[in-house]
């Protein structure tokens, strides 16, 4: 039996009556998406996961969102999934420049650990209370966050004449290349 | 004793890292390093159309492009609502299947000759080969397809395709059995896999492990029957189930998946058959497709569309989508945001492999350092994928 995502938005604001949930809503929204509140985020995917109700048991992905001229800047997206009544949420938090933080759900599902890495990886954003918030898929020096709509896409210039000093003349250090003579044994 | 496995290393397919802290042979812990293939996709995919960002999804898991495409097609298609024509489902359906059994066989070969059965490679990479052809039939290319565009093929299927697909498939179980009779009841298999590398379904649903992976640990979980895309429920066929969650439920999970993917393969062509050979292959809104190459010569309309497509691409309305598919790993899926422009204002990817990985130590914890080969083996893992 499926599991209606209204369902899910009214057993939340039962259960935390207190707690301001947002429905985002556009043109092409395609998926239910809930705005919850940072402060509030651990205790409201607890209970979406243990709610016999709902039994989001899986935590799909992580991921976050820079909206840049926006504010605030930053979105993190957790994508849930309730294997035993079909049914998908997708939780929004906000997340501003000034203090890109967010409480780590590690504690609720151990898999947002290597997502919240790597989203901490791509937007610099810090999981409060993650065991170990380092870069996954970038090298560890790495500075900057590559994915931010500032960083710049990059990449490496390619050598022409006009902005390679000395292009048409080959080094000195090339010449040392000219080819070997091979003598044969046959000659 | 610490002791570094990779990042290059034969059994660990591709470039990935495991630091193992070592007892003796036993394992302590065991944590996997990646990022040796990152080459910043997603970053990528935010400065190109929807469509130029096709070409990126083949690379990702180079074993299975088409199943890729699809994921990513499914969601831009998701994002401008449109549904697409039966014929285009059907040879979707067909093409990924074909892609499934591939990317098993790739699978299977690879895990036995880490495991030390060297025969199976050169079974499973000949089958591989013939879905290879396949590819380069329909769309000229052997790994790198870029075959599904949004809204619908780049090309219709040509002539003699059908037949040779069938044929494949026709052949197909045949040889699984082949590669069944070296492995199912080998007794050095069994003891390298039978309670190796073993996962519970609790733990497995935890740390996010989808695919065969999860199946394996007797988990019913196939999006192809609980959140069908493309037609999928249309079809006729089963759900393998593991019992245990070890490695040996995991091989045999996919090796009954083979089966079935031949059974949906077989089933798909025969309805392309009947709505014929050559027929509609994409969808006919020039806003967001290109138009028949004939009408461009003739059509004033068809040639503005040509253009506006191939120089800004299609305009998708702002908002957001995600739509997973049982890619051979496990769920894959795009999350698109989109700003209203021809290009992503984000692409995510949820490649199955990365999830999956991160379930490793819980595996191997305590176990020896040989299963460590299997149970990297038995994920199934595409380090394309992982560091996209």
């Amino acid at each position: 039996m499926s599991l209606a995502p209204e369902r899910v938005e009214a057993r939340l604001r039962e259960r935390f009556p207190g707690v301001v949930f947002e429905r985002q809503r556009g043109e092409a929204v395609r998926d239910f998406t809930l705005f919850v509140p940072a402060e509030h985020l651990v205790e409201v995917c607890t209970f979406l996961r243990d709610d016999p109700e709902l039994a989001f048991a899986m935590l799909s992905w992580v991921g976050g969102v820079d909206h840049l001229p926006r504010v605030p800047r930053f979105e993190c997206v957790y994508s849930l999934l309730s294997l035993e009544h079909v049914a998908r949420v997708t939780l929004k938090v906000r997340v501003p420049e000034e203090q890109p933080r967010v409480p780590s759900v590690v504690g609720v599902w151990p898999t947002a650990n290597w997502h919240e890495r790597e989203t901490y990886d791509f937007y610099g954003i810090t999981f409060t209370g993650h065991p170990d918030l380092t870069r996954i898929l970038l090298p560890e020096d790495w500075v900057g966050w590559p994915l931010r709509k500032d960083s710049p896409l990059g990449y490496e210039e390619v050598a022409f004449t006009h902005n390679t000093p000395g292009r048409m003349q080959p080094s000195p250090a090339l010449r040392k290349l000219a080819p070997k003579k091979v003598r044969y044994r046959a000659q | 004793m610490t002791l570094n496995m990779g990042p290059q290393h034969p059994s660990t397919h591709g470039v990935l890292r495991v630091a193992l802290e070592l007892d003796g042979e036993s394992v302590i812990a065991c944590k996997p390093v990646i990022g040796y293939l990152h080459t910043g996709m997603e970053k990528q995919a935010e400065y190109k159309t929807y469509t130029q960002s096709i070409p990126q999804t083949d690379r990702m898991d180079y074993l299975a492009p088409m199943s890729n495409n699809l994921a990513l097609c499914l969601s831009a298609e998701k994002l401008l609502d449109v549904t697409l024509p039966e014929r285009v489902q059907a040879i979707r359906v067909l093409l990924t299947e074909l892609t499934r059994i591939s990317a098993h066989c790739v699978w299977l070969g690879t895990h036995a000759i880490d495991i030390g059965a060297l025969t199976v490679f050169w079974y499973c990479f000949r089958e591989r080969e013939k879905v290879l052809s396949i590819y380069d039939m329909v769309c000229g290319a052997r790994m790198t397809a870029s075959y599904f565009r949004v809204g619908g093929l780049a090309m219709d299927i040509p002539a003699g395709f059908l037949d040779r697909c069938e044929k494949f498939v026709d052949e197909m179980p045949a040889h699984i059995d082949e590669y069944e009779s070296l492995l199912t009841k080998n007794p050095i298999w069994i003891a390298r896999t039978r309670d190796v590398a073993t996962i519970l379904a609790a733990d497995a649903v935890a740390w996010g492990v989808t695919g065969p992976s999860l199946r394996g640990s007797g988990v019913d979980w196939d999006l192809r029957k609980k959140e069908p895309y493309s037609g999928y429920e249309t079809y006729d066929f089963e759900v393998p189930l593991g019992s245990r969650g070890d490695a040996y439920d995991r091989f045999q999970v996919r090796v009954a998946e083979m089966r079935q993917s031949t059974r949906i393969a077989k089933q798909a062509i025969g309805r392309v058959r009947a709505m014929g050979e050559t027929g509609e292959y994409r969808l006919r809104d020039f806003k967001y497709v290109l138009p028949p190459r004939e009408e461009v010569k003739t059509s004033m309309e068809a040639l503005i569309h040509h253009f506006k497509i191939v120089a800004h691409g299609f305009f998708p309305p702002v908002g957001e989508a995600y739509v997973p598919i049982e890619s051979p790993k496990g769920e894959l899926g795009f999350y698109f945001v989109s700003d209203g422009t021809s290009r992503p204002w984000r692409m995510k990817v949820r490649s199955p492999s990365f999830v999956n990985l991160q379930a490793l130590p819980v595996m191997v914890q305590g176990r020896l350092v040989a299963d460590v080969i299997a149970a990297i083996g038995s994920i199934d893992i595409v380090l394309g994928e992982i560091d996209r």
